[in-house]
């Protein structure tokens, strides 16, 4: 997947999100302290944001440039985005949950429910209520809920932040079969080194909305400086 | 309770039923647009929403007369065109309690619609949803408790109204007369009998809308 965040000016509390990037690989990383821009710009590119400028291009496609006046609604962008806390609708089940976007699938094998829900090991919380279920499993019907609406591109927020190490292991690994089941490209943003250099293969570095590194993870983990790594 | 006294309450019921029936749709999407972040004219809209709560109830009701009256912009309007008068009948009194009660709905559904989580909204865009689906699956079932707290209340206040009523109903027996209106002719009459049984009425039934009100509040803020 290429990915091109070109001329993108967003005005933020502190400081103003700024970049010019062209990003290609699998699962993008955003990395950064807190505060840096990471999920504001996940926001810009599933068109949840207004940005001042900003061109932004998916493999071809153009979901936002500014110049010509052109903006891609959410709804029409097939974005998936699974935020920190999963974002479920509270008052619906899981299984309302999950079909909520699967509107405007096609019926395709791969992304249909029966699959997604083995592949996420949900199966058995599809008739309970949101509020009955734990964080874990709050992010993995999240994720079935994008993956549901076959997505040309994932988004996820720090989606295994809030686990414990053991659950982390276990959902990396989840997150690693998801990436070879649906082979649907991702970005994903994390505070963690190990998280992204177990399964992003290209990472940009962020810092008060700016761009300070740029290349393949485990390179910039171990031959670069990564300026945030100190902040951890 | 004699009745006459019963026909009162059953009034006054259905007049309170009716009003609050028609603040319902204007009052929730009004609710729903003030809870939206800024917008042209929302200090003002809020402004005017809030009147009725501060200025005197027969302050207001002297309003409406103006505007109802059959030299009125609108009374001479309505008039004209559908042959209906307004002043003086039931539909003033549903009116003048409509209006009186209108801030109560629209205040308490706007804290609901400010409690839903805007983050649920963006995330039901990026899976498709248009606008309008949005309203009614996400946004509106969460804030379906707070919109029935708030008509309960708005209801609760209909069911008292009396400075608005009075000036642009009049209290005309088997006509007008609400519990409100006909306890003070009561009193004035020295009928402290049939005035204190309407006021038990009255006071039963405020006390039940109240406690209701407060009920679905308290189980909404449980679930949060």
């Amino acid at each position: 997947m290429k990915l091109s965040l070109k001329n993108i000016h967003l005005p933020l509390g502190r400081f103003p999100l700024d970049l010019d990037v062209e990003m290609e690989g699998e699962v993008i990383a955003i990395f950064g302290p807190s505060g840096s821009g990471k999920t504001s710009a996940l926001d810009l590119i599933a068109g949840l944001r207004k940005p001042q400028s900003a061109f932004i291009q998916i493999d071809g496609l153009v979901l936002a440039d500014t110049r010509v006046g052109q903006s891609l609604p959410p709804q029409q962008r097939g974005i998936g985005y699974v935020p920190q806390d999963g974002a479920l609708f509270p008052h619906l089940s899981v299984l309302a949950n999950l079909t909520y976007g699967s509107r405007r699938a096609n019926g395709s094998s791969i992304f249909s429910m029966d699959h997604v829900v083995d592949v996420l090991e949900i199966s058995h919380l599809l008739k309970s209520g949101v509020r009955m279920i734990s964080g874990g499993e709050k992010q993995r019907v999240a994720l079935a809920r994008a993956l549901l609406s076959q997505p040309r591109l994932l988004l996820l927020d720090e989606p295994l932040a809030s686990l414990d190490e053991n659950l982390k292991s276990k959902g990396l690994d989840l997150l690693q079969r998801v990436r070879a089941e649906f082979s649907t490209p991702m970005v994903y943003v994390s505070h963690s080194p190990e998280e992204i250099t177990a399964i992003c293969d290209f990472m940009i570095v962020l810092e008060s909305g700016r761009l300070v590194s740029r290349g393949h993870p485990r390179e910039l983990f171990t031959t670069r400086n990564v300026p945030v790594l100190e902040l951890k | 309770m004699e009745n006459e006294n019963w026909q009162i309450v059953y009034f006054t019921l259905g007049v309170s039923i009716l009003s609050t029936l028609l603040i319902l749709p204007g009052g929730v999407a009004l609710a729903w647009l003030l809870a939206r972040p800024r917008w042209m004219g929302k200090s003002l809209v809020e402004t005017l929403v809030a009147l009725p709560l501060v200025i005197p109830p027969v302050a207001t009701g002297l309003i409406l007369l103006k505007l109802l009256g059959r030299r009125g912009v609108l009374g001479s309007f309505i008039e004209k065109t559908f042959g209906v008068e307004i002043v003086f009948t039931w539909r003033a009194v549903v009116i003048a309690i409509g209006v009186m009660s209108f801030p109560l709905l629209v205040r308490t559904s706007r804290v609901a619609f400010e409690g839903v989580n805007p983050r649920l909204e963006e995330i039901a865009r990026t899976l498709g949803a248009g606008e309008l689906r949005i309203f009614f699956t996400v946004t509106l079932p969460l804030a379906a408790r707070g919109i029935i707290a708030g008509t309960i209340l708005a209801f609760a206040r209909a069911l008292g109204e009396f400075g608005a009523t009075i000036m642009v109903a009049g209290n005309i027996p088997g006509k007008t007369s609400t519990i409100a209106l006909s306890i003070y002719q009561f009193v004035q009459l020295s009928q402290d009998s049939a005035a204190f049984k309407l006021l038990g009425v009255s006071v039963l039934m405020a006390f039940g809308a109240v406690w209701i009100s407060e009920f679905v509040l308290r189980k909404r803020s449980s679930i949060r």
